[in-house]
């Protein structure tokens, strides 16, 4: 393993911003794992760590195939963390809408840059982001459609889904959309938690990227085949929304089979601490995102179903 | 007269409401068209409260003059206004990244369709925009190229100082002005000033324009002072200047200058130390038309934009 620097950039005051990556193998640029873009993404930079330990040991037990390099970056966006902010700057920039990046424009544009001219020389790209609402998500590998991308590919993680997006038109500066353009095989990995770290969905994460690495020969690691993944488009998702707001308290959690008309939730009032409102399953399913915070708005949702089916 | 555009439960005791405030002409006819003015998208942008206070002051002041509706929309993200954050509060997403909007979606994507639903059938409609904290900008209308033909008449009426044929995202996609255009509805983007502030006088000289608007749409017969013509820019007149180092930026001349090619526009310098890292010189003659206020800069910070090519008055 070596450490490379990524890319690096002077601050007035801070200790020098520097994008860290870990070189596991010699040869063909054959993966590459990337993690939080974003402040708060503290589970997906854990995985990532949680992979550069795997993988030392993988290397010091001559398990990295011959001619197979891969590059972790375990944290893009170092400087968010440490602030406790989502995104970058006195402007708050999504770095992860900021693809593919550029030399001629602010520090934002230019980190997206900097970390795109590596990564894009890459076969496969794996990287660990978030969803831009609060919440819990069953384990899963999500793609745009672009054209490039590949479902079936996406299958050899072993998550139990993959989900495919028709991108909108602000999605096309996302890392995902623009790594397929470059034809990287690209995939973003949720895990269920972003603001706190999950050990068992972390694990779960680690063994799917370990699994991926083994089946496109890149690694020697024998695993569990993990799930034939169910694959999905996104606007096939069932979306249960609350038709009123107040104090959220689910009964029911990711990955759980519910039927039509199972009490999901209540929705308590805050001053009188009644039940405001029950919110029941519209059809049978499995809970593929689950709202998380205490707090709910009215339409917010509450939960997204894999409509009609079951575990 | 009062109007609720939408509302929505947020979570303790508060509903989250759109209003807009529809003035109507003494004799309304079947001929009678419509502007919307618009503001507050982005909750650190300031500049679009005073345009509408003025633009209802003066109305309310001459009611004999207005002959169309005249719809004012000052807080399109009424949380974002009063918390002085950019994007919508809890969610932390750009509102103007949101439009069209989803009837049937998330409280953000319901107000943002129920918004575009509100604006739809206007005959114009004005977006109004601040800059953010970081630099601060001469009044300006941005047109992105595929409706500038199109809108460049309506600009012109607008009495910016500039308008800027562009491709940034203020005029992309899932904006909202964008997402009117589509619909129909001629919509222009006014940007001036700097975030979190209010510049009087350039709320002033973009009323003036809007008032200009208004009465060649025969909207309104009162006296307008005379408009000024604007420059008709595109991408390749504009000079970006950034930052080539970090440090404390400080500014050398005032925003809306024009420079000779050499002039010193700003240093950026190292407080600790008293030395000056870089000094930023006018690469051509032009009008420095944005000047970087917030002095904290990175390698790639944008400084200053200088339009080219044109003479000093």
């Amino acid at each position: 393993m070596f450490i490379r620097e990524i890319y690096t950039m002077k601050a007035p005051f801070r200790q020098e911003f520097m994008i860290k990556g870990y070189s596991f193998g010699k040869g063909s640029k054959a993966a590459c794992i990337l993690g939080p873009t974003r402040g708060n993404e503290i589970q997906q930079m854990y995985v990532c760590s949680q992979l550069v330990r795997v993988l030392k040991e993988l290397e010091a037990n001559n398990c990295i195939n011959s001619n197979k390099e891969i590059l972790v970056i375990p944290v893009v966006n170092n400087y968010s963390m440490n602030e406790g902010k989502r995104f970058w700057g006195e402007n708050n920039a999504d770095i992860n809408r900021m693809f593919p990046g550029g030399r001629k424009g602010d520090a934002a544009f230019r980190i997206a840059d900097g970390v795109f001219k590596v990564i894009k020389e890459y076969s496969y790209g794996m990287q660990f982001t978030s969803f831009y609402m609060p919440g819990e998500f069953v384990p899963h590998v999500r793609m745009m459609a672009t054209g490039y991308h590949n479902a079936s590919l996406a299958n050899l993680f072993g998550l139990p889904y993959v989900l495919v997006k028709n991108p909108l038109p602000i999605d096309t500066t996302t890392l995902n959309y623009n790594w397929q353009s470059e034809t990287t095989a690209a995939f973003s990995i949720y895990t269920n938690r972003t603001t706190q770290i999950d050990e068992d969905s972390a694990k779960q994460a680690v063994a799917a990227v370990l699994r991926f690495l083994k089946r496109m020969g890149v690694i020697k690691y024998e695993s569990h085949s993990g799930y034939i993944s169910h694959i999905i488009m996104e606007e096939e998702l069932c979306s249960v929304r609350a038709s009123t707001g107040g104090i959220f308290k689910s009964l029911v959690k990711a990955g759980e089979d519910v039927r039509y008309k199972t009490a999901m939730a209540q929705i308590i009032d805050p001053y009188e601490g009644t039940v405001k409102e029950m919110i029941t399953a519209p059809t049978d399913g499995i809970v593929f995102f689950t709202h998380t915070d205490p707090l709910i708005g009215q339409f917010d949702t509450a939960y997204q179903l894999i409509h009609r089916l079951h575990e | 007269m009062m109007e609720t555009v939408v509302e929505i439960e947020l979570a303790i005791g508060e509903k989250l409401a759109v209003k807009r405030n529809r003035i109507l002409p003494l004799r309304k006819t079947e001929e009678s068209r419509r502007i919307s003015i618009v503001s507050g998208i982005h909750g650190d942008e300031l500049e679009g409260q005073y345009v509408c206070y003025e633009v209802a002051r003066r109305i309310a002041e001459h009611p004999e003059y207005l002959h169309g509706i005249v719809d004012l929309y000052p807080a399109l993200n009424p949380l974002g206004l009063e918390a002085a954050k950019r994007f919508a509060p809890k969610w932390d997403m750009d509102m103007n990244c949101l439009f069209p909007g989803k009837k049937d979606g998330d409280m953000m994507e319901r107000i943002a369709a129920a918004v575009v639903e509100s604006i739809a059938g206007s005959d114009i409609c004005v977006d109004v925009h601040a800059s953010d904290k970081s630099v601060r900008e001469i009044p300006q209308v941005r047109l992105s190229e595929e409706f500038a033909q199109k809108m460049l008449p309506y600009a012109k009426l607008m009495n910016v100082d500039m308008i800027w044929m562009n491709a940034t995202a203020t005029v992309h996609e899932s904006t909202l002005a964008h997402s009117m255009n589509i619909l129909g509805v001629p919509t222009l983007v006014v940007e001036m000033g700097l975030g979190m502030r209010i510049n009087r006088s350039f709320g002033n000289q973009v009323t003036e324009g809007i008032f200009n608007l208004m009465k060649e749409m025969d909207i309104w017969s009162g006296n307008v002072k005379q408009t000024q013509f604007p420059v008709v820019s595109t991408d390749g007149e504009v000079e970006f200047i950034r930052a080539k180092c970090e440090g404390v930026f400080l500014s050398c001349i005032a925003h809306n200058h024009y420079v000779h090619k050499g002039d010193l526009i700003g240093q950026i310098v190292n407080t600790f130390t008293g030395k000056i890292k870089q000094e930023i010189r006018a690469p051509k003659d032009g009008l420095v038309f944005t000047l970087r206020e917030y002095p904290m800069v990175y390698e790639g910070a944008l400084l200053a934009r200088i339009l080219m090519d044109i003479e000093h008055e």
